[in-house]
């Protein structure tokens, strides 16, 4: 697969549609996995992790799923190449970061992807956009249980399938969604709603998983145990708070247009000018502004911009994307006059603009 | 898990019991350590104070929640595994285990920990379709493969080729069992 092709796309997270896709931005199920004949990755000499790699690229490959997978040599990638893949969400930080012999096999249509040599020897994602956990959760068992018939997972009878780190031991599923909730942060409910979740053991990240920061509004909910309940238990644990924080959120947006109107329009209106006009920018702050009009345009008070659009612009504004579609590699200085360029042309409705939003 | 002051991974996962209320704690090992240390001072200086009567109410609670002895933990920390030989120590300190056999190896271990982080010990979800004594029987004898393996290694830089070969065919023998014929074992013997 040329990764230059995934950039005509805006994949599967970014889609914009599905069920709840004002708010749900995608539902995710990863699953993780190990074979009981080597150590686990950290402790693997770099001889196993290329005969782990090996192993299973070549069963997966001859398994029922492997036909509608492309295989992606991740150690060999340059790292422009990896960041992009992160930036999609089809490999992680860690795995991106990581050393030695490891690969990622992705569907066309991105929402598979089979991340080898991870924390664990293979960790499973699937990706819908929306919120659609059963979906998603029907979709990975399928490709678990087609793997599973030519990969002997490790296994133990009381613990369950066993991983590296005790907190995946188990059933090794992290169950998330990932939330759109920026009516929640300017009203400053948001850090009552975190606590709220705690307790209930769900964790909240921010928008690259595990240890990133929270950006542009975007939040991720999952599980925090998999261990003594099944795995559909865990999707439902998490399926069943997200109604409770789309109704929060539409809750707050309905306040922020009834009580402070003028104010929430001058905010998001200002964000959509500095996005149209700015002749520098960075990836943060173009996040955090396009995070802004995404809400304006969900609520009727920016007219001439597609939530399309807003999706599409924010997975190619991030620096690997920019640098992709632009053809060649930048500085961080060279690539925030770029990414305003980008910006100004494409709500200019100038070349580059409308890209295909797939 | 995240280290409740920090972004790190938590890999010291504390119960305090305190006049009867317990409180988890999920710490780095940084965090950990400063942690320990202060409960340390605190349980000398609440030892001093009320020199007789029970030792220092449970303020040191073992970094595995189960309450273990200095010298017991010590003792512990020096156990390895027989087949990635990680010790107890080096699993504490990285929060990574090293091969699924340490879960068999340090089961008595691990359940406090496993217990602490998911409120049970007992998996309930799904299995491989494989039968339930394949299953335990085969996650344990390729487990034994990891050994092997290493024991081939230190034939070979012992020049001890013939050993080195039993080893060799002995992991072929499980792999063809388990694995079904035609793969992995192609080892650097």
């Amino acid at each position: 697969m040329k990764l230059e092709a995934l950039t005509q796309s805006i994949g599967e997270w970014l889609r914009g549609t599905g069920p709840e896709s004002d708010i749900v931005m995608s539902s995710r199920v990863r699953l993780a996995r190990n074979v009981a004949h080597y150590p686990f990755v950290s402790r693997a000499s770099e001889q196993d992790r290329a005969d782990i790699e090996r192993i299973l690229r070549d069963r997966i490959a001859g398994s029922a799923v492997g036909q509608d997978l492309e295989y992606i040599d991740v150690g060999r990638l340059e790292d422009i190449d990896r960041q992009f893949l992160v930036e999609r969400q089809l490999i992680s930080r860690e795995h991106a970061e990581a050393q030695g012999a490891r690969g990622v096999a992705i569907d066309r249509m991105e929402q598979v992807s089979l991340m080898i040599n991870e924390e664990d020897h293979l960790r499973i994602q699937c990706m819908h956009s929306g919120l659609d956990l059963k979906g998603v959760w029907e979709q990975i068992r399928a490709v678990d249980d087609q793997i599973e018939k030519v990969v002997p997972y490790a296994f133990h009878s009381r613990f369950g399938y066993l991983t590296a780190c005790p907190t995946n031991v188990g059933t090794g599923i992290r169950v998330s969604v990932m939330l759109h909730l920026p009516a929640l942060v300017i009203t400053r409910q948001i850090d009552k709603v975190f606590r709220s979740l705690h307790k209930i053991s769900l964790a909240v990240r921010g928008l690259y998983g595990e240890g990133s920061q929270a950006m542009g509004d975007f939040y991720q909910i999952s599980n925090q145990t998999t261990l003594g309940r099944t795995e559909e238990e865990l999707v439902e644990q998490v399926g069943d708070v997200v109604p409770v924080l789309i109704d929060y959120e539409r809750r707050a947006r309905e306040f922020l247009v009834r009580e402070t109107q003028q104010n929430v329009h001058d905010q998001v209106s200002r964000a959509y000018g500095i996005l149209r006009t700015a002749q520098t920018i960075s990836a943060e702050e173009t996040m955090q502004l396009l995070s802004r009009v995404r809400m304006g345009v969900l609520l009727g008070l920016i007219g001439d911009v597609k939530l399309a659009d807003i999706n599409s612009l924010l997975v190619r504004t991030q620096p690997a994307h920019l640098q992709k579609l632009r053809g060649v590699e930048l500085d961080t200085n060279d690539r925030n006059i770029e990414r305003a360029r980008y910006l100004r042309q494409h709500f200019e409705g100038g070349e580059g603009s409308r890209a295909s939003v797939n | 898990m995240k280290c409740q002051h920090c972004e790190k991974q938590a890999v010291f996962h504390i119960t305090e019991l305190e006049a009867g209320a317990v409180r988890e704690l999920h710490l780095c090992e940084d965090h950990a350590r400063t942690y320990l240390n202060q409960s340390e001072a605190a349980a000398e200086s609440a030892a001093e104070d009320e020199a007789e009567g029970q030792p220092a109410g449970g303020a040191l609670a073992g970094p595995l929640g189960v309450g273990q002895t200095a010298e017991e933990l010590a003792l512990l920390d020096q156990r390895s595994c027989s087949m990635c030989g990680i010790t107890f120590f080096e699993f504490r300190n990285q929060g990574r285990l090293g091969c699924p056999h340490d879960y068999v190896q340090f089961e008595k271990e691990l359940e406090p920990l496993i217990a602490n982080i998911h409120g049970a010990t007992e998996h309930t979800g799904r299995r491989p379709s494989r039968s339930a004594a394949d299953l335990a029987e085969g996650t344990e004898e390729l487990t034994a493969v990891i050994g092997l393996r290493q024991q081939m290694k230190e034939s070979i830089a012992c020049e001890d080729y013939e050993k080195a070969k039993e080893h060799r065919d002995a992991i072929r023998v499980i792999e063809d069992r388990w694995l079904g014929g035609g793969n992995a074992a192609k080892g650097n013997a």
